[in-house]
């Protein structure tokens, strides 16, 4: 029970799991298991691992080890904004 | 590229009580693809004027039942969803989801153990996915499960949870009451710290696999923990909700 909270007004601390959904929507796969490293301090978390925060009019990732911003993705009517740029990568493994 | 998971039509096919606030909803989905223990799914609520909301509520059934899962889902007074779902919708009902979806916070017998399973409230509900996939698979993974909860009455799925158990083979449920406790409690009477996760842990050792789900505070506590006690920390999988109490 990811979004417990119930009540979109309520900054909410979650983690990246709570956007899986968007993201598997965008990627076409899950993403929770996939590793990134962090453009800030280097630390790699997968993106379940980060934090997330939803309460604002798009979701933010933070890294959980320096809490700089990894992702963003904002969902506007004429598409979805991703902007990774504090991400140095993320790795798609192969299956 | 085909949406690998589109919104679908599920029916409600039957609705539990767990607690006085926890009711537990079986999803009828022709075509569900089976999921893994601790994948959620994502639940759509469209109104006529086409305002729409999105949750995503944690599989609390295991992969071997066909064409239908349970979600567990807990009443917060002041949400957007989970008063409609208790108060509002009836067996026979249709409602939209999406899923399976996640596969970060998994877990699989081939992944072996032993397991620690860590919940805080509702935090159960993904974890009890897990144990009862145990169960059915037939695994004897040393297990055990620390739930914290407030009041003995806001224990979910205590029954089974106690069945599970007495099966003797392997799996132990531990719980902690953190504001009330009956005449006679012998569990643990407080919010989950070191020292608990210490003594918890101590009978599976440091290889053990943990997951930890729960509200934000409890998932830090308890990881940070964790590790401290030696734990490596991609051991140990977190999943974080809300700011509800535990």
């Amino acid at each position: 029970m990811l979004d417990h909270s119930d009540d979109p007004a309520v900054e909410r601390e979650l983690d990246g799991n709570a956007l899986a959904g968007l993201f598997e929507s965008l990627f076409g796969g899950d993403m929770t298991a996939v590793p990134g490293r962090c453009a800030h301090c280097s630390t790699v978390n997968m993106v379940g691992a980060m934090r997330a925060y939803m309460g604002g009019p798009g979701a933010v990732l933070r890294c959980p080890a320096c809490d700089e911003v990894v992702l963003r993705i904002v969902q506007a009517a004429e598409g979805t904004y991703v902007d990774a740029r504090g991400a140095a990568y993320l790795v798609f493994r192969r299956t | 590229m085909a949406n690998p998971i589109a919104w679908q039509l599920a029916t409600v096919a039957a609705i539990r009580d767990e607690t006085p606030t926890v009711r537990s909803f079986t999803l009828a989905l022709p075509g569900w693809p089976g999921h893994r223990a601790g994948q959620h799914v994502d639940l759509r609520l469209t109104a006529e004027d086409g305002y729409s909301v999105e949750r995503s509520y944690s599989i609390a059934s295991e992969p071997e039942r066909d064409g239908e899962v349970d979600i567990s889902v807990e009443r917060i007074a002041d949400g957007e969803v989970s008063p409609f779902l208790h108060d509002v919708v009836v067996a026979g009902d249709r409602l939209e989801v999406r899923g399976p979806i996640g596969g970060y916070f998994v877990w699989e017998p081939s992944l072996g153990g032993p397991l620690l399973l860590v919940a805080g409230g509702s935090g159960v509900v993904p974890l009890m996915a897990m144990v009862r996939h145990r169960h059915r698979a037939g695994s004897h993974v040393p297990t055990r499960l620390l739930s914290s909860s407030r009041h003995e009455e806001e224990i979910i799925y205590r029954g089974e949870l106690d069945d599970f158990a007495a099966a003797n083979d392997g799996f132990e449920v531990i719980h902690t009451l953190t504001r009330s406790r009956p005449a006679g409690w012998t569990g643990y009477d407080r919010r989950i710290d070191d020292r608990m996760l210490a003594e918890v842990i101590e009978p599976l050792g440091i290889t053990t696999r943990a997951y930890i789900c729960g509200p934000t505070a409890l998932v830090e506590v308890a990881a940070n923990a964790l590790v401290r006690l030696g734990l490596p920390s991609d051991r140990v999988r977190t999943e974080r909700f809300g700011p509800t109490g535990t």
